[in-house]
């Protein structure tokens, strides 16, 4: 296989010679994508943190490859989305073949995402996302990354935990404060906790062929339903950085896990699709069975799961990884108040509240693709393929046709966090709805609004062509040094310029209307009109405080 | 929540529609036949474009589906 994992060196703390007890607020356990991004936030909010992994190498494949617009939003203000971004590759053609038609029963044009900084999905290989977290976290002093480092148990200690971790030279323990479990889908911590993580496994393998070709192919996205090359089944063609090419075959259940996977075995069913003479070679295989589970609560007491510990999906939609990023991206800000003391632990709660919602819609979603793209009954497959006769046909009917959908954000419309509309709104973006990224103007540099919303407490006026008042500008400066300080973003000739009238038009304000912006950029509440007590109160709320 | 499908009569002319769905099955297999059903569905969903009447839909047809069953078959459990 042409891919060979970046290898580190095993990393031996002192405690391990000295025997003494590691302190750290927190310890976050596995160094995937969601265990670095938790990381790496947490360490530029400034607090120290320790990641340990059992291995001592980045990912052996290139694994999760679909990074939708939201999870890019996050990694562009944890620093590292632009090389992401031009690493990556967009796609926006999708063509879905039926059976045996040589064309498409139709195509799909997702159109590149307008006026926005980041694209609505790109494909790279999960190992250069890991590399660029990696090499931001390398920059900071206060994030140590452990490699061969296995944690091995834990215990409850003084509203902390105290963990054994095992290394090649021997064991040690840490007092954390928080740990936060990134350890994937057999997460260890999860185990040792014997916390529940139902659902269903569904009968069925996917085989994963990550292949290079000599030959150019389009930058497409290619899905068959029953094609002739694998009668009954479904494959996806995909394309990754490199010239590497995904493709995904539907094996069915009862298969020879090790057979399958051996290339004189998997060469034939590529030659199948692409020709006798076609030309590559492998970089990755796989095969796997997939699941829909969920943990039955992500917070319990000062332990924490995010990503594939908490939630898994089946992998159409690609709401595995992206999903494991707003998990980081709900609870960072969370845990940050908590640790300086700003909110009360129970904010830790409204952790497991909303990302437990967005898991559940996750999988359903998933769950909904996977009923489409393999029927589990004789009437489920004739109208899955009533709705492919009917789609080559009749645009109307192309709706049905699920191959998985784009990852969306989960929004949260009843969290506790949230302070509902006191006043009527024509569209917009309504409380517990991550905020749309628009062009804007500052200082007379082009920007985009999600970095100046960044990744604190905001409150976004639009303040159009007047001047604030000597009123506001007084609870401002008020509103900035409270103990929870909210910084002002003003939207008008006071601050930044509204360039193409995208953000009055996304957020449905006038002149005059006010946003109150969570850290994970969030809305937590708006207003038709500037109200220092409402947005103190409502402040509180977001804060757990009521 | 206000019901919006309507189960009051309202087709002018009954045998008319019926015949045009018998109709549209002439000389098809029953796998045909099942698929042709299919689509009516999904067509007339699409023309209906609400969720809500759909479920009350699926839900009188289910039910009504499950009571004869129960009228046929006595002892079957649903």
């Amino acid at each position: 296989m042409a891919y060979i994992p970046a290898k580190y060196a095993p990393v031996i703390p002192q405690a391990v010679h000295t025997g003494t007890i590691e302190k750290t607020p927190i310890l976050i356990v596995g160094a995937g994508p969601i265990g670095l991004s938790m990381a790496l936030e947490m360490g530029l909010r400034g607090h120290h943190v320790i990641l340990i992994n059992k291995e001592s190498q980045l990912t052996d494949g290139s694994r999760a490859i679909c990074y939708a617009k939201r999870p890019l939003e996050i990694m562009d203000r944890l620093g590292f989305a632009e090389r992401m971004v031009a690493k990556g590759v967009s796609w926006n053609i999708g063509k879905v073949f039926f059976q045996d038609r040589p064309e498409p029963v139709y195509s799909f044009d997702l159109l590149p995402v307008k006026d926005q900084k980041m694209p609505g999905m790109i494909n790279v290989q999960q190992y250069y996302n890991e590399e660029y977290n990696i090499a931001a976290l390398e920059t900071l002093d206060n994030v140590e990354l452990r490699w061969a480092n296995k944690l091995t148990n834990i215990q409850n200690n003084d509203g902390g935990v105290i963990v054994n971790i095992e290394t090649p030279e021997g064991d040690y323990q840490i007092h954390a404060d928080w740990l936060i479990a990134c350890d994937g889908s057999n997460s260890p911590t999860r185990k040792m906790l014997d916390i529940g993580f139902e659902g269903e496994t569904f009968q069925d393998n996917f085989l994963i062929a990550d292949v290079k070709f000599t030959k150019a192919y389009p930058t497409e996205r290619h899905f068959w339903f029953d094609p002739v090359f694998n009668p009954g089944q479904s494959v996806l063609l995909h394309k990754q950085p490199d010239d590497v090419w995904r493709i995904d075959f539907q094996v069915g259940w009862d298969i020879d896990r090790k057979e399958i996977v051996k290339p004189e075995n998997i060469t034939p069913r590529i030659q199948a699709m692409f020709g006798e003479d076609v030309e590559f070679e492998y970089e990755w295989v796989s095969v796997y069975t997939f699941n829909c589970r969920q943990i039955e609560t992500m917070a319990i007491d000062c332990v924490l799961f995010a990503g594939d510990s908490a939630h898994l999906v089946s992998p159409f939609g690609a709401r595995g990884a992206n999903t494991g990023f707003q998990d980081t991206d709900n609870l960072a800000w969370k845990l940050d108040l908590v640790l300086t003391g700003t909110a009360d632990e129970t904010l830790i709660a409204s952790y497991d509240e909303e990302r437990s919602l967005a898991a559940r819609i996750n999988i359903l979603n998933s769950t909904r693709s996977t009923d489409f793209i393999t029927p589990k009954s004789k009437v489920s497959r004739q109208f899955r393929d009533a709705v492919l006769q009917l789609s080559s046909d009749h645009a109307f009917a192309r709706g049905f046709v699920n191959s998985g959908r784009l990852s969306m954000p989960v929004s949260y419309p009843n969290s506790s966090l949230n302070t509902p509309d006191d006043g009527p709104w024509q569209g917009g973006i309504e409380p517990g709805t991550n905020c749309i990224d628009a062009p804007v103007r500052e200082a007379g540099k082009e920007a985009w609004l999600l970095n100046c919303l960044g990744w604190k407490f905001k409150l976004l006026i639009f303040a159009g062509n007047d001047c604030l008042t000597s009123s506001q500008i007084h609870d401002l400066a008020q509103l900035a040094k409270g103990k929870l300080p909210v910084e002002a973003v003003i939207i008008g000739t006071d601050g930044l310029e509204d360039v193409k009238g995208l953000v009055a038009q996304r957020y449905a304000a006038k002149s005059g209307d006010v946003y109150l912006v969570r850290p994970d950029q969030y809305v937590a509440a708006r207003w038709h009109g500037f109200d220092l007590i409402k947005i103190e109160n409502s402040v509180k709320t977001s804060l757990g405080l009521k | 929540m206000t019901k919006k499908l309507i189960t009051a009569a309202n087709i002018s002319n009954y045998d008319d529609v019926y015949q045009l769905i018998i109709d549209m099955h002439q000389g098809m297999s029953d796998e045909e036949s099942q698929s042709a059903n299919a689509k009516l569905i999904l067509t007339l969903s699409n023309h209906i474009g609400d969720a809500d009447i759909i479920k009350e839909a699926t839900d009188l047809v289910r039910a009504s589906t499950l009571a004869w069953q129960k009228k046929e078959n006595p002892n079957h459990e649903n």
